[in-house]
């Protein structure tokens, strides 16, 4: 089932890329969102506040960057992975340990963070190569355990009875890290590195490889791609992401590695991101991240708006704390039954629409 | 389709709509708002709610009583379900109204600990957090308050050389100790290894896996391999009522197991039902409705149709939790607002928190003698090398059967300064 999802995605994007009228007008939706957005994240952080920047911002690229991992190996690669919370757990403490205890400078110790946690990926990737669909998805699941009960006993990385390790604070060469304005732009800037990583390697023989791997795996070694290769490169890079990003956690987002924010729970939460974002596609994993870590968010707040409004003698804080779920749940079904290939794919679905009426409106003029 | 297209543009809509006008939590001068974390949804929403609605039913007979030198409080929740990355947004949220968080979950609690730190705020964990915040000039803005859990670990050793009739007597003892196996967990260990050195008892781990609902090896081994004289469980939640099943199975006496004071309260025995009568657990303070507190919140606040509860569930454990933590918190801001005046920030709260001494006499004005134990913090000291009271489940409730058990106090300072000194080394300025 698995595979015959995924052959219909790449059919129908393709089927979308030839709606689009092959006019000037082509790219111009999807060009204009893009440079808006990255106007908006480099210009407006300043005026945003701290809440928007701590609370909401740099919390939404962590995730991204994670779900961007989980997409490459899940949804390029077509190999079902629960690991990667523990990919982040392994990149976060590498991170912390490297610049805490050996002094490391800041960028090296992000980098080793990646480097740590591909190794590991490396590793939990190799039953990839003999099992496939849901048989990977319990072996993932026994590494994410495993990697986590490791991280608990293995004395040398000493965190503790607690199971926590706090960063010093936090100097990019001479420069202090620590406002939230600072922590913003740094995560950006690797949030956006990054993507244009992602993007030329989708769109390379790599990301091919990939692709043909996950549309039939048999017949991509027919024609003479390596599955050793590509498999564990896939689980390597994506796990370099998870690092990564466990590693900004440290530094950028708590200033702690603590072992129990990377439970199973967070796993879940990351392979929820990429499919409600879209499989295969790099936009899905920002909006993923962005559903399912900011949208509870949106509806608490609203509801304690709604709770103000309505003062505690019509409902209780409890049923409304419940009430919460209700709405994410609720929503979640919408989307995916309004659009089962995920949010990226209603978003093409509107530019490309965009583009044709701009096309016709051009075309009669 | 376009009805479900409908559906979801009107849903977005509604949303959107409720949070385009940015939050104002403007304070008036009369009153100290008041944010809390709470946790009403999830797994550990039975207690954690009843802990916090003891909180607000303290604070609404305070304001009924006419607040704090006429000043009221007014709170406010921010729901985040025991998740750490929510607890950081709700803290963001109210950033700068806090007067003292306390979220009630470990893990939270650790994640926040840099931004308090940044904003001077005390957070709190009541018996639980780090066992090392009770060093006040280490970890200024965290606290412990009561028993961290090196505190439990060591009573609860002191109560089994009680019950076998002396310390001398435990030489040769076999101690089992069955937990859960994470942070939480494990946090006992280095004083039963100090302890066991000291007093020549043997002692052995049976770690299970969250959420620890199966454990029937475990407590074959404890029964019939390691023949264990005495079995302690640092279980939580439903994993407290698992034991009494399993060791009616095994034959292993329920008269020597002792649970620490997470499964001390009534949500996490009733399951087990008659199995689990005679089971003793810690605790640290105590149960039921009889005590001066608890019968004017009845009569003042649940009379006025303003209490914040069930009323069915005032006495229990989580609940007396709840009032405990009220009277803490309020007595912090009363110093503060006696010594520094309003507007309150989070640090005037935090040095009116080391101010807190709740001797009897205190005790007994506040009408919680016997209710919770005589406390007194510094700035060295944030609370958390107490004793223990022991209870007992008859059936039906709880009752108290013990006095307070000190912990052995310089075993577990020991610890405290040993693990302080790790923290200091490992957050030392990088040159």
């Amino acid at each position: 089932m698995q595979t015959a999802q995924q052959h219909s995605v790449s059919s129908q994007q393709r089927v979308a890329r030839e709606w689009r009228p092959a006019t000037a007008a082509r790219v111009q939706t999807d060009t204009v969102a893009l440079g808006l957005l990255a106007a908006f994240a480099i210009v407006a952080p300043p005026f945003l506040g701290d809440y928007w920047l701590k609370g909401i911002l740099i919390p939404a690229l962590i995730f991204s960057i994670a779900a961007l991992g989980q997409n490459i190996v899940t949804g390029y690669a077509g190999l079902i992975s629960l690991g990667q919370a523990a990919f982040m757990a392994v990149g976060a403490f590498a991170a912390v340990i490297a610049y805490g205890r050996y002094q490391l400078p800041l960028p090296l110790s992000i980098g080793l963070g990646g480097v740590v946690s591909a190794a590991v990926g490396v590793i939990v990737g190799t039953p990839s190569l003999r099992i496939k669909g849901l048989y990977l998805l319990v072996a993932t699941l026994a590494a994410q355990f495993l990697i986590v009960w490791l991280i608990q006993r293995v004395p040398w990385i000493g965190a503790g009875s607690a199971v926590t390790l706090n960063t010093p604070p936090v100097y990019l060469g001479g420069w202090l890290i620590d406002t939230a304005i600072k922590q913003y732009y740094l995560t950006l800037a690797i949030a956006a590195l990054l993507t244009v990583f992602a993007w030329n390697l989708i769109r390379g023989r790599i990301g091919r490889a990939w692709m043909a791997i996950r549309d039939q795996d048999v017949a991509a070694a027919v024609m003479g791609i390596s599955l050793l290769k590509y498999k564990l490169l896939a689980f390597m890079i994506s796990a370099a992401y998870a690092g990564i990003a466990g590693s900004l956690i440290v530094f950028t987002w708590v200033g702690a590695a603590n072992i129990q924010e990377f439970e199973l729970d967070l796993s879940i939460q990351i392979l929820g991101m990429v499919i409600i974002g879209g499989l295969g596609s790099i936009l899905g994993s920002f909006l993923g991240a962005a559903f399912i870590a900011l949208l509870p968010i949106l509806i608490s707040i609203s509801m304690h708006k709604f709770y103000g409004l309505v003062g505690d003698h019509l409902v209780s804080a409890a049923v409304l704390a419940n009430a919460e779920r209700v709405v994410l749940g609720t929503l979640i079904l919408l989307f995916l039954i309004a659009e089962p290939l995920g949010l990226a794919r209603l978003w093409h679905r509107l530019s490309s629409s965009i583009d044709r009426s701009i096309a016709a409106y051009a075309n009669r003029n | 389709m376009h009805i479900m297209k409908k559906c979801l543009a009107a849903v977005l809509t509604v949303l959107a709509g409720a949070v385009v006008p940015a939050p104002s939590f403007a304070q008036s001068a009369n009153e100290i708002f008041y944010p809390m974390l709470v946790t009403r949804t999830g797994p550990f929403a039975s207690a954690a709610s009843g802990v916090s609605s003891g909180q607000q039913d303290y604070f609404a007979l305070l304001n009924a009583k006419g607040g704090i030198k006429g000043i009221k409080i007014r709170w406010e929740e921010c729901e985040f379900e025991y998740k750490t990355p929510r607890a950081l947004e709700c803290y963001e949220r109210y950033r700068g109204q806090w007067k003292i968080v306390y979220p009630n979950s470990t893990p939270a609690i650790f994640s926040l600990a840099d931004r308090l730190n940044q904003d001077k705020v005390l957070g709190i964990n009541v018996a639980g957090g780090r066992s090392d915040s009770s060093d006040g000039e280490t970890f200024p803005y965290l606290s412990p308050v009561m028993l961290n859990f090196w505190a439990q670990a060591a009573s609860t050793i002191r109560y089994i050389a009680q019950r076998e009739g002396g310390e001398d007597k435990l030489k040769g003892k076999k101690i089992a100790f069955i937990h859960i196996d994470n942070a939480y967990g494990r946090q006992p260990f280095p004083i039963f290894d100090a302890l066991a050195a000291k007093y020549g008892f043997e002692w052995k781990s049976w770690p299970l896996a969250w959420p620890a609902l199966e454990q029937s090896a475990a407590w074959v081994d404890i029964a019939r391999r390691f023949r264990a004289d005495w079995a302690v469980q640092w279980n939580y939640g439903q994993s407290c009522s698992v034991p009494f099943t399993e060791m009616t199975r095994v034959g292993f006496p329920i008269e020597k197991f002792v649970g620490t004071l997470w499964c001390g309260s009534e949500e996490d025995i009733a399951p087990a039902g008659d199995l689990a009568k005679g089971y003793v657990s810690a605790n640290f303070h105590g149960v039921g409705q009889d005590f001066p507190v608890i019968k004017e919140i009845l009569d003042v606040v649940y009379k006025s149709g303003k209490g914040n509860m069930e009323k069915d569930r005032i006495g229990t454990v989580a609940y007396n939790r709840g009032v405990i933590n009220g009277i803490i918190i309020a007595e912090a801001m009363r110093h503060a607002v006696e010594k520094f005046g309003m507007p309150l920030t989070g640090e005037k709260v935090r040095d009116g928190f080391r101010m807190i001494k709740l001797d009897k006499a205190r005790l007994k004005e506040l009408g919680a003698e016997g209710l919770m134990p005589e406390l007194a913090f510094s700035p060295t000291y944030h609370g958390g090398v107490d004793g223990q009271l022991y209870q007992q489940w008859d059936g039906k409730k709880w009752k108290t059967i013990s006095d307070w058990v000190a912990p052995y106090e310089d075993v577990v300072w020991n610890e405290i300064k040993k693990s302080a000194k790790a923290y200091r080394e490992e957050v030392q300025q990088k040159k």
